[in-house]
């Protein structure tokens, strides 16, 4: 998705991790949790950190710090899991993503989003739909969709 | 509206072929049986008629015809034969293709239901009147009545206000009833509201038809036979046209009562207006008070053993769709978390009185959740009747002579395990006919009885089933698989097993020692199939065998999917469920056993050798082992196979929750549970861990 498909006021989610700011469409997010037990599934990537109970249901989280290459997010108390509905394929599944902090709610028009560059940003760029501009500051807008894709969640290790 | 009354009649008439298959099989056995015959007649009655009415001509038009010949049965003048239920049960399935055929939209052989129809004219007795070809206008042939005597019956007719909507309509039924006899008709206008809440679509009129003529309950019942379950409908014989009591007939307020449009209350207030006939025979000093007393006891006796027996014709059974119960058991399976969570709160609290309301609140959660679970348990006896007929034509195909017994069908089970018990079933007793029992010849020459018996048995035992195949043939060759399994680099030549080991060969992919492939097996893709039908289902696979004698197969099956006994144990901070079902013991390992084993991972339990997995190393949990760890040993497909791990907690009542796609992939986790405190701990699949480490050791030997 490119920056182009911005074309109306979105409210979006911010939220850190490390320093730096993040944010998601909030139509992707379902709710926001304090950061409670993670068990740890075998065999499984690091950055899949394991699975919580939500209600009744066991929903999987994965850390974004690790994901993304940086250090395993820690505990603290700002440190919460950002509940998100992700389109995988046909289906759509309910994941846990760890933040280090979770910030506001911003609406941003399409004229403060921009394309996000090809280099200096040190990530993939197809999970950037755009930088967005707030309060003299960058911050990334993230496609949760392309995030993740089924090969790499489903991924096993020996 | 009418898409789904459609959904419906394919679901019942489904459901009234496999009943037809059922009887028909039973009738096999008992061709004498009354009541048999009448099954099979009534089941394709409906599927005529019904289809008739949603626009299923052709089935309709099928079934009649071969109801035509039942018709025969019914009344005594043709018996049943091996051929009329031979052709009967091809009709059967004709009838279910034809039926399958209107969801699929594929053309249907006509030629298969003709030959079927003219097969069934020839078994016609002489002198018959073949009035086969009539078309489907009269839905309920007349039957007399064999007692003869003109019967006067009482029928209350109370359709749902919206029979209309589904296509019947009640003046029809009525004049139906005319066919039968003399009919008195009162049409009763009570229920019609006022015209502003009416509603034209709707019918508010209800009946009541005396009828009098020499048709039995049956014929009567026919007449109603498409609209049972929207209308009230009551029948009672009046008269049965033999007693010959000039008495009058009853009281006004007796009929009424009957009727049921006066209650008995009502009718003694009524009457207790009037002075009450006891007092009056006092009064006037005919009888004693006593006598009076005696009388009405009597009375209130026999009215009470009538009520009694009403409300028992009252409870029957109902029909819930399955997502209902699936939401039920899922909504009593979190209650059974947050019942394990107030627990643990009550325990740490120390309040007396806190406890026992948790004591309380686990009392009922543990009766909701057996009930619960208890509604979902059918009989596996539709299955086994399924069975019957595979036996049936796959002997008749073969060539062999087979009897197909079984027991325990109503042993109850989940309905989505017998769902899934199925296809192995299917697989296991095709094996049983195929490669078990041998042709006649052979029999009679090693001087067996030439008819070979496949016998299915349930039986429950603990929390699971016992499902057990014993077929009479020739037994597993052992030298046989044992050569193959060696050919097929599955054992190592000079390994000497048991032969429980060996036989558990044949469950290999692709396994197969038939030297040649027929229709039925010997592609070696069965039993394979078997063993992960039954590993998704938690159960496990037992086989005996004796060379000349026959086999047995013995699957231990679990009661249900959703809520299990289960062990958790705790590994560091991590938590972990293992099934109760394998779990055979638990012992320790000190430092001072490890170091004896020499680095093997082997312990010895009063003195036998038992191979263990360390689950630490096996989830890479990186911390170092406490002095004294715990073995949880388990029984896997009759071996044993410990799982070391930090320490046992206890015994747990576990929800199976998935894990969703994202793990589907992981060996040797079966999904999670939430405990107590909210955590969700990971539910082991022994037998996968088990067969991964074998796999990886044999990788490292190699």
């Amino acid at each position: 998705m490119s920056v182009t498909d911005i074309s109306e006021t979105v409210q979006y989610l911010t939220f850190k991790l490390a320093d730096e700011t993040f944010a998601l469409d909030v139509a992707k997010v379902r709710e926001i949790l304090e950061c409670s037990t993670i068990t740890k599934v075998p065999q499984t990537p690091d950055f899949m950190r394991g699975v919580i109970n939500l209600r009744g249901s066991v929903v999987p989280v994965i850390d974004l710090n690790l994901k993304f290459g940086m250090m395993a997010t820690g505990q603290t108390v700002n440190t919460c899991i950002i509940v998100v509905e992700v389109q995988l394929e046909d289906e759509i599944i309910v994941l846990g993503a760890l933040a280090d902090s979770v910030q506001e709610v911003i609406e941003m028009e399409p004229e403060q989003i921009e394309a996000a560059p090809h280099i200096g940003t040190r990530l993939n760029t197809d999970f950037i739909k755009g930088m967005g501009k707030h309060d003299g500051r960058f911050i990334m807008i993230l496609d949760i969709d392309k995030l993740f894709t089924s090969e790499e969640l489903e991924k096993v290790q020996g | 509206m009418i898409e789904a009354h459609i959904a419906t009649y394919r679901e019942e008439a489904n459901e009234l072929l496999t009943e037809l298959e059922t009887s028909l099989l039973e009738l096999e056995e008992t061709p004498e049986d009354a009541e048999l015959i009448g099954r099979v007649f009534r089941a394709m009655h409906t599927i005529k008629g019904s289809g008739a009415m949603f626009g299923f001509d052709e089935i309709a038009g099928f079934t009649h015809e071969v109801e035509t010949v039942f018709d025969l049965v019914r009344n005594g003048r043709m018996a049943v034969t091996k051929q009329l239920l031979n052709l009967t049960l091809q009709a059967r399935d004709q009838i279910k293709s034809l039926l399958d055929a209107s969801v699929s939209g594929i053309r249907i052989d006509r030629a298969a239901g003709d030959a079927i129809i003219a097969g069934l004219k020839q078994l016609l007795p002489e002198g018959e009147p073949v009035e086969i070809m009539r078309p489907v206008k009269d839905p309920s042939p007349v039957v007399p009545s064999p007692a003869g005597g003109r019967k006067t019956w009482r029928i209350r007719f109370k359709p749902v206000p919206e029979i209309l909507l589904s296509g019947t309509n009640p003046l029809a039924l009525i004049n139906e009833l005319r066919d039968l006899g003399t009919c008195q008709v009162i049409a009763h206008t009570d229920l019609i509201p006022h015209l502003s809440e009416m509603k034209p679509e709707h019918c508010y009129l209800y009946w009541d038809i005396v009828l009098t003529g020499i048709c039995g309950l049956d014929a009567i019942k026919d007449v109603f036979i498409f609209c049972e379950d929207d209308c009230e409908l009551r029948i009672d014989l009046i008269d049965d046209g033999l007693s010959e009591s000039d008495d009058g007939y009853k009281k006004l307020g007796d009929i009424l009562v009957e009727r049921g449009d006066l209650s008995q209350t009502e009718l003694q207030k009524i009457l207790s207006l009037q002075k009450r006939f006891g007092e009056l025979a006092v009064a006037v000093g005919a009888v004693t008070h006593d006598k009076i007393q005696s009388a009405l006891a009597e009375q209130q006796q026999v009215k009470v053993v009538r009520q009694e027996r009403s409300s028992q014709e009252a409870a029957t059974s109902i029909r819930v769709p399955a997502e209902k119960l699936d939401q039920l058991v899922n909504l009593v399976g979190e209650l059974v978390t947050v019942q394990a969570h107030l627990s643990q709160t009550a325990a740490i609290r120390n309040n007396a009185d806190f406890a026992s309301i948790a004591e309380e609140v686990e009392r009922l959660t543990e009766e909701l959740r057996d009930t619960a679970l208890n509604i979902r348990m059918l009989p596996i006896g539709s299955t086994f009747t399924k069975f019957k007929r595979l036996v049936r034509d796959l002997s008749q195909e073969l060539g062999k002579e087979i009897e197909m017994e079984t027991e325990g069908a109503e042993t109850e089970l989940d309905k989505t395990v017998i769902e899934r018990l199925n296809d192995p079933l299917v697989h296991l007793i095709r094996n049983s006919i195929d490669h078990g029992i041998e042709m006649p010849e052979v029999r009679r020459a090693a001087g067996k009885p030439t008819q070979g018996t496949v016998h299915l048995g349930a039986v429950h035992s603990g929390d699971s089933v016992l499902i057990t195949i014993r077929d009479d043939g020739a037994g597993l060759d052992r030298d046989r698989i044992r050569e193959k399994a060696i050919e097929r680099g599955l054992i190592s030549a000079n390994s000497e097993l048991p032969d429980r080991e060996i036989y558990t060969m044949i469950f290999a992919p692709g396994f197969s020692t038939a030297a040649r492939v027929t229709s039925v097996s010997g592609r070696g893709v069965g039993m394979d199939v078997v063993k992960k039908g039954i590993e998704a289902l938690r159960g496990s696979i037992e086989i005996t065998s004796a060379r000349g004698i026959g086999s047995t197969i013995t699957l231990r099956i679990p009661l249900t999917l959703a809520i299990i006994e289960s062990l958790l144990v705790r590994i560091d901070t991590s938590y972990f469920v293992l099934p109760l079902s394998h779990v055979e013991e638990c012992v320790e390992l000190t430092r001072e056993d490890i170091k004896n084993a020499h680095g093997r991972n082997l312990a010895n339990v009063r003195g036998a050798i038992v191979p263990y997995i360390l689950l630490r190393e096996q989830f890479g949990i990186e911390s170092n082992r406490p002095d004294i760890e715990q073995i949880v040993i388990t029984g896997i497909n009759g071996s044993k196979v410990g799982f070391v791990v930090d320490s046992v907690i206890g015994q747990h009542q576990t929800v199976i929750k998935t894990l969703g796609r994202v793990y589907r992939d992981v060996k040797g986790v079966s999904g999670a549970t939430i405990l107590g405190d909210g955590t969700v701990a990971l539910i082991l699949d022994m037998g996968v861990l088990c067969r991964a480490v074998e796999e990886r050791e044999h990788a490292l030997l190699l």
